[in-house]
């Protein structure tokens, strides 16, 4: 999986939970949960759905590394 | 023989349309059972009976506009209770299974008995996000023919974008104008009836956290506990220590409500906001709360709510921590007699011993009713729940 690969994934995922999201309202740099509008309850499920897409399961204690899109494609890209 | 009325769901609920029957005459319904579907300006609700019994006569047809306490249906008591439950089970599955044979059939038939979400993906076979999408656009999922039968997402984009997109955001300024209106009449009644006190308390919130953060790191990520569902079960755990604040107001009297239903404000994407009640919360556990609070967001954004979930709230939770302000003041809720506010969690000073530490902290306040109760009330509840917070283990 690439990082292009990874990325369109990720919208996937967000746009399952908010549907009224378009893909150009996702910037790669803005934090996802604030920009967005997404609760605390709809990032825990956008996680959980990636960890089933992805295999990748974000610990707590990583929410910070992936706060924005670039950041997360990082993190799961080095953990693939 | 009794009426079924339709019920009103919130002091902000005029009328309702009744969009379809899930029983027909004859049938037998069970206490909780969903009897009907009706669209207000919360979205489509699922409407219960109180009671057992036999449908005797349908008394509106379907895509009728009815005012709140209209009678909508005769049902006569049951003789005797016959175990029907476990025999119904099998039945549905075959009269599901019929149905995906010949597609068409007469929609009674269909709709009979078997629980409305299953039923309803086994009409068209759709994905439920394309279904999602369908209602939003305004596009009808049967009139959609696809290769493999099946409708997914890419299939549902509008055709005739224009006119679609128009009627869509048409709809969805109607919903949210009609939601707008609702919300501005309850929250005027309110101001104008309720004499409102206020008060406001700092928790310190690292206990519980650190607590969450153990507890978490054993779990798998879809186990996990969100601070907001510790929260509420916190509260709880508050109300049942001071129970006056879980009530209502009516008739110039102070009523005490026996269950905890917290109405939980849940924003909706597309604007607006639904309180409806996680249900029976005291008998629930930290991880049941976070379950059924989790499933109660995901159904109050999708519209599939239940009237018991709108009709029966003993009191209201307000948490807008998630949107970074520090603390809220709510406007109560008629006739419930008091709303919790919930801000955000945030670094804070702290003084600890003779020295100053930077702890997590939250504000917590809550605006009471003062025919009801007074600010000694209210204060008790912020000190117990202050306390409760201190030692979160009891919260499991």
């Amino acid at each position: 999986m690439n990082k292009d690969e990874l990325k369109n994934i990720i919208i996937e995922e967000i746009q399952n939970i908010a549907p009224d999201i378009e893909e150009d309202d996702i910037s790669m740099k803005e934090n996802i949960q604030t920009s967005l509008e997404i609760d605390s309850f709809d990032f825990l499920n956008i996680l959980v759905a990636l960890n089933k897409r992805v295999g990748v399961e974000v610990p707590e204690s990583d929410y910070a590394k992936v706060d924005t899109l670039e950041h997360m494609i990082e993190y799961f890209e080095q953990r693939l | 023989m009794s009426q079924f009325l339709m019920p009103s769901l919130g002091a902000d609920m005029e009328s309702a349309i009744l969009m379809e029957w899930h029983v027909k005459v004859g049938d037998e319904v069970k206490k909780g059972q969903v009897i009907a579907e009706i669209e207000t300006s919360k979205g489509v609700i699922e409407i219960e009976v109180f009671q057992d019994g036999i449908i005797e006569e349908l008394l509106v047809e379907e895509e009728t506009e009815c005012k709140v306490g209209t009678p909508l249906a005769l049902i006569s008591q049951k003789e005797q209770s016959t175990p029907v439950v476990e025999i119904k089970e099998p039945k549905e599955e075959s009269t599901v299974q019929k149905s995906v044979e010949k597609v068409v059939k007469p929609k009674e038939k269909i709709v009979e008995k078997a629980p409305t979400i299953e039923i309803k993906s086994d009409r068209i076979k759709a994905s439920p996000i394309a279904r999602k999408k369908a209602k939003e656009l305004g596009v009808d999922i049967s009139s959609i023919v696809t290769k493999s039968g099946i409708i997914h997402l890419s299939d549902i984009e509008p055709k005739n974008t224009e006119s679609k997109e128009i009627k869509r955001k048409t709809k969805q300024q109607n919903t949210k104008d009609s939601m707008r209106d609702a919300i501005a009449k309850a929250m005027s009644l309110s101001n104008k009836e309720i004499p409102h006190y206020y008060l406001n308390t700092t928790i310190n919130i690292t206990p519980a956290l650190n607590y969450l953060e153990e507890l978490n790191k054993e779990r798998g990520i879809a186990k996990r506990i969100l601070p907001a569902a510790l929260l509420i079960r916190a509260c709880v755990k508050a109300l049942q220590k001071v129970p006056q604040l879980n009530g209502f107001w009516i008739d110039e009297s102070h009523q005490i409500a026996k269950e905890i239903n917290p109405g939980v404000a849940i924003a909706l994407r597309s604007g607006g906001l639904i309180t409806p009640a996680l249900l029976d919360t005291a008998t629930l556990t930290l991880d049941e709360t976070m379950e059924k609070f989790g499933d109660l967001i995901k159904r109050t954004r999708s519209g599939k709510l239940k009237g018991s979930e709108l009709s029966t709230q003993t009191i209201t939770i307000t948490n807008l921590g998630d949107l970074g302000v520090e603390e809220v003041y709510g406007v109560i809720y008629p006739p419930q007699v008091a709303i919790i506010g919930l801000g955000k969690i945030h670094e804070s000073p702290w003084a600890v011993d003779d020295t100053i530490a930077v702890r997590k902290v939250l504000k917590a306040t809550i605006a009471g009713d003062h025919r009801a109760t007074d600010g000694r009330t209210g204060a008790l509840f912020l000190d117990t729940l202050d306390k409760i917070l201190q030692n979160p283990k009891e919260l499991l």
